[in-house]
């Protein structure tokens, strides 16, 4: 890494009592109340599953999406220290605490939807391991992430001078633990894609592809950048701190990059296979479809030129639509574009639960609670004053 | 030319005394050996011994007692489909005793007994139905003034091969069952083997499939020995596998789909009776390959809906509730079990589909309203630089320090 004139991350200190985290405590309390009755009563209770949906928002919106939220980490991580651009590096510590949270929460939500969750253990022990199985990698691959990510971001807890110690010796392996940081979040997010390559005519042919692992990994790179961009200026704002536009700009730029040969390899994909006329076809399927390329798509209008990735509002939109367009694509293909009428014997239907939507709100609200109190009482952010003063 | 049956053994003559005798014709007759041949696993060609062993004339002394019964064993045999059995039954051996067949009565009988057993000392074939009562030495069952036990003991002193015939008679059946407030059945009910203290060829049943006692008896006509027994004395050929391993409903099973109770829907379309307490799983038996009574290979408990008792096998038949889920001498299905008409899903509920609109519109119009904030304070700062124009404008540039 660069030896970058960074302003050192400190806590930014200010109470943690306030509407917002007044409204995550709400959520996140009804989330348990909810939980509570999944976990005594099953899955059944609660939530809308069926034979024909076994999985619903709790593993797609909070699991598939919630992981992907969290590549900023991985992104970032990998422009620094894989890529050796020092000038991010600010960047890393906050993309890698949204990770932290999304990554351990996606984790745990997969226990909430597990049908006998009890035998969760099960995946740990060697002599149940299915070295065959996409769902093995994945669950594999998330648990070690999830470890290794707590040591990466652990030194921001050993910032106190009796720590320092243990700090040292963390650090000597540090760059191990990037580099697995980098390998395990590729693998996986290129695994969620496989899993509905395993599904096959199950899936509509808008999103059912041999190139899905690919693609899935390209749109979570992309979508970590766009994490990025989100979380900087909403952070900003909501902090009353000075906008990062000069780390954002340069960034935006890479993740258009990365956008650009995700759109050229989905829309090759779509074409080299016969697929695109179905996007045509008047159906819930193709409006999806439209919705999905097009929150891709615009980005590359709103931000396209240099002088407007340093609008912070063109980032920020363009962050947002892109994290629109990923969620849009797993949500098709998991969901929308999930067939259960092969054979012609009557499909089901799913439509999630006010319970299943109470805890997905509830997850997303403990990672905004997480971010505001880590932020507020530990180092994460560069200190302001310091960068001002420069 | 001589005559072609010279040449060839066409069977015209050799079968006509059968044929005679029988009043069976020729074709049917040697259908019949086959299908014994075939029920004892016997090699391609058997049925020719078969069919030569029963065309003898010198049929086999045939003595066969009855105990703690209820004769359902004989009717069984009886009562089979087949035209011809009965005649083939009472031809093929010489049935010299048997007290609900035979015409004698008192005392004739008796002595026919024991005529019979004099003349044929050694060769005769003993069998026996029923169980044999050891309470207070046997007094519940006497035929002309003799326990059974005295009965059985003096019958098969001279026998050239015993068979057991039915549950009772293998093992004590449903005389022997206990009642949990008692350690032993009313009558003590013991099966052959025991009482005689050998082992003898058992063919369990309540009633057993008549094929599976005549293709025992033809196996010793033929060879001239009984066919190979497993441990409990019962013919391999018939008791070797479990009722399950062969059953017509094992597909149901191996899918998972179970008929929960009787006349459900699963139950109307043939599902598998293992959770209506079907103990084929523990049934070692060939009732789902051998149609019982050559009424179709459908005419046996489960073929027909309902569970196997397991009344062939000791601890099992009689013993356990019927409708107690049986226990898995193999595998052993998942403890839950799918319905057998899954839920399809049901359409959004109202509080449902408002949450959605609400949380994607809360979340829309922050994000619209967070990006008006940003563009106006970037539209605000732009106009700031645009004033101050000079040197200062830049924010901190962390670059510079690379």
């Amino acid at each position: 890494m660069a030896n970058n004139n960074h302003a050192a991350p400190a806590p930014l200190g200010g109470s943690l009592v306030n509407a917002v985290t007044l409204i995550c405590g709400v959520l996140i309390a009804i989330m348990v109340a909810v939980l509570l009755v999944r976990f005594l009563f099953g899955l059944g209770a609660v939530t809308a599953l069926n034979d024909g949906y076994p999985w619903g928002i709790w593993v797609v919106v909070d699991v598939v999406i919630g992981s992907a939220f969290a590549c900023g980490g991985f992104s970032v991580a990998m422009l620094v220290y894989i890529f050796n651009k020092g000038e991010y590096h600010p960047l890393v510590r906050p993309a890698l605490l949204a990770s932290l949270f999304g990554y351990t929460l996606a984790g745990a939500g997969v226990i909430f939807d597990l049908g006998r969750w009890w035998n969760v253990w099960h995946m740990f022990s060697p002599w149940s391991f299915n070295p065959n199985s996409v769902m093995f990698e994945v669950a594999v691959c998330i648990t070690l992430y999830i470890i290794v990510m707590w040591l990466e971001f652990a030194p921001t807890f050993l910032e106190s001078r009796e720590r320092q110690e243990t700090r040292k010796k963390l650090n000597k392996v540090m760059f191990f633990l990037i580099a697995l940081g980098t390998v395990l979040p590729m693998m996986h997010q290129s695994s969620l894609g496989t899993l509905l390559v395993v599904l096959g005519v199950q899936i509509h042919p808008l999103w059912q592809t041999p190139a899905l692992p690919l693609l899935y990994l390209l749109s979570a790179i992309t979508m970590g950048y766009a994490v990025v961009l989100f979380e900087s200026c909403l952070g900003s704002s909501a902090e009353r701190r000075r906008l990062e536009t000069h780390m954002l700009t340069p960034l935006a730029k890479i993740m258009l990059g990365f956008l650009a040969v995700f759109l050229v390899v989905r829309v090759a994909d779509l074409v080299v296979r016969g697929a695109l006329p179905k996007a045509f076809v008047p159906s819930v399927e193709a409006l999806m479809f439209w919705l999905e390329i097009l929150s891709f798509a615009a980005p590359l209008i709103l931000i396209g030129a240099e002088s407007n990735r340093r609008n912070p509002a063109r980032l920020f939109l363009a962050g947002v639509l892109l994290m629109l367009g990923g969620a849009l694509m797993r949500l098709n293909g998991y969901l929308i574009g999930y067939e259960t009428n092969i054979d012609g014997a009557g499909g089901f239907t799913y439509f999630p639960t006010l319970a299943e939507v109470l805890v997905t709100a509830g997850m997303f609200a403990i990672e905004v609670l997480g971010y505001i109190i880590i932020t507020r009482r530990f180092p994460v952010l560069p200190r302001e004053d310091v960068q001002a003063a420069h | 030319m001589g005559n072609i049956n010279e040449f060839f053994d066409t069977g015209r003559t050799t079968l006509r005394e059968v044929e005679q005798r029988l009043e069976m014709p020729r074709r049917e007759f040697l259908q019949f050996c086959a299908t014994l041949a075939a029920t004892l696993g016997l090699p391609a060609g058997a049925e020719a011994a078969v069919a030569k062993a029963i065309e003898a004339a010198k049929r086999p002394s045939v003595i066969w007692l009855h105990f703690q019964e209820c004769t359902g064993c004989s009717e069984s045999l009886l009562r089979a489909e087949h035209p011809t059995l009965e005649k083939l039954i009472l031809d093929v051996i010489s049935l010299d005793y048997h007290e609900t067949l035979m015409a004698a009565a008192g005392h004739q009988a008796e002595a026919a007994r024991k005529d019979a057993m004099k003349a044929n000392k050694g060769k005769y074939v003993l069998v026996v139905e029923g169980a044999i009562p050891t309470k207070a030495n046997g007094i519940y069952c006497k035929i002309g003034g003799q326990t059974a036990i005295e009965m059985l003991k003096e019958c098969a002193a001279d026998a050239a091969a015993v068979i057991a015939i039915g549950s009772c008679a293998s093992w004590g059946g449903m005389p022997s069952t206990i009642s949990p407030l008692s350690d032993s059945s009313p009558t003590g009910s013991e099966g052959v083997a025991k009482i005689l203290g050998k082992p003898v060829m058992t063919i369990p049943g309540c009633p057993p499939n008549p094929y599976n006692f005549l293709a025992a008896v033809v196996h010793f006509l033929t060879f001239g020995k009984l066919p190979e027994l497993d441990k409990l004395g019962r013919p391999k050929f018939a008791y070797s596998r479990l009722i399950h391993e062969n059953c017509e409903r094992r597909a149901h099973f191996d899918a998972g789909r179970f008929a929960m109770e009787f006349g459900d829907s699963g139950h109307r379309q043939g599902y598998c009776l293992y959770k209506l307490g079907c103990k084929g799983p523990e049934t070692y038996a060939n009732c789902s390959t051998l149609g019982f009574g050559d009424a179709g290979e459908n005419n046996w408990p489960v073929g027909c809906g309902h569970p196997c008792i397991g009344c062939s096998e000791q601890g099992v038949g009689f013993q356990k509730p019927i409708h107690q889920v049986a226990k898995m001498l193999n595998v052993t299905p998942p403890l839950q079990y799918p319905r057998i008409v899954e839920e399809q899903g049901t359409a959004a509920s109202f509080a449902s589909a408002a949450a959605v609109a609400a949380v994607a519109g809360a979340a829309a119009g922050a994000a619209i309203m967070l990006t008006r904030n940003l563009g106006l304070s970037h539209a605000a700062e732009e106009a700031e630089r645009a004033k101050a124009a000079a040197g200062s404008s830049k924010p901190a540039d962390d670059k510079a320090g690379a």
